[in-house]
């Protein structure tokens, strides 16, 4: 999502990327970015609550209009639980975030499209 | 305690399953940025995301989608009502959180509020499905062009890209 937002960028179109992975957006490098500690899934605010979700989007909304130059990045005042064990179990082989089927279907993909590359043809 | 590193725990997991080479992120020195050039007021907003929507009961008209291997984007109309959308994402993370409510990734409700508050001058006819996709290769030659294409054909002036 990072390249696409540089890519709109370079071609005059201001972006804003709502995102939960603080260290991959920076790490690409991104003009506006509003981060939100919260598991990868909600960007845009906390499930059934409108008012955080509305809260974050007008974040983003006034990063298109006052954000200095590129790499600004704000942080949503949110916070997902008091308790941060989901931080710790997130990406560990207990709990992977593609499992039975999906990793079947990711692995069935990714060995598709590397055929697809090795003729050319991707 | 500090946010998760991402690119850390994917290259442990990784590894973790065998995987010998790391998944190299995307990096770069330089960023562009692209000034308003006129008030947001004024602004028509398209709206990109990685969330994998669906419109429920036409699943079949992503079938296409769902049996390519390059995974390629496409995009639906920005007026479906949010009920009937929701995502087929696989990868996020299932065991903290749900996709179930559709304006925690993807705030087409919000936006539409916005333009009647006149906050934002309106909406796109279409927002963009984009996959995470392991080649950056594709994303910038593929998906991106074809993103900024129909973001023109839309006479879109800000894009809001959320990352699910």
């Amino acid at each position: 999502m990072s390249l696409v937002a540089r890519y709109l960028e370079e071609h005059g179109i201001p972006t804003v990327v709502f995102g939960c992975a603080r260290d991959i957006v920076e790490h690409c490098g991104v003009p506006r970015f509003v981060f939100t500690d919260f598991p990868l899934g909600n960007p845009t605010g906390r499930p059934f609550d409108p008012a955080s979700q509305r809260h974050i989007l007008s974040l983003g909304l006034e990063l298109l209009e006052r954000a200095p130059g590129p790499r600004t990045t704000v942080q949503s005042p949110y916070e997902w639980s008091a308790d941060a064990t989901w931080k710790a179990r997130v990406l560990t082989r207990e709990q992977p975030f593609l499992d039975g089927t999906d990793k079947e279907k990711w692995l069935e993909r990714k060995a598709a499209y590397k055929e697809l590359k090795t003729m050319g043809s991707a | 305690m500090s946010h998760v590193r991402y690119i850390d725990r994917t290259r442990e997991y990784y590894r973790s399953e065998g995987y010998a080479t790391p998944y190299r992120w995307a990096h770069f020195t330089d960023v562009p940025f692209a000034r308003l050039t006129r008030p947001l007021a004024e602004c028509r907003a398209g709206l990109v995301t990685t969330s994998e929507m669906v419109i429920r009961g036409r699943e079949s008209e992503l079938e296409h989608v769902e049996n390519d291997p390059t995974r390629p984007g496409y995009s639906l109309p920005m007026a479906t009502p949010t009920a009937e959308l929701y995502s087929r994402k696989a990868s996020y993370d299932k065991h903290a959180t749900t996709l179930d409510d559709v304006d925690a990734y993807l705030p087409l409700t919000h936006l539409r509020r916005l333009v009647e508050e006149e906050r934002i001058a309106g909406l796109a006819a279409r927002f963009q499905v984009v996959h995470s996709q392991y080649s950056q290769r594709r994303t910038l030659t593929v998906d991106a062009p074809r993103i900024l294409a129909e973001l023109h054909e839309d006479r879109v002036d800000v894009a809001i890209l959320t990352a699910v």
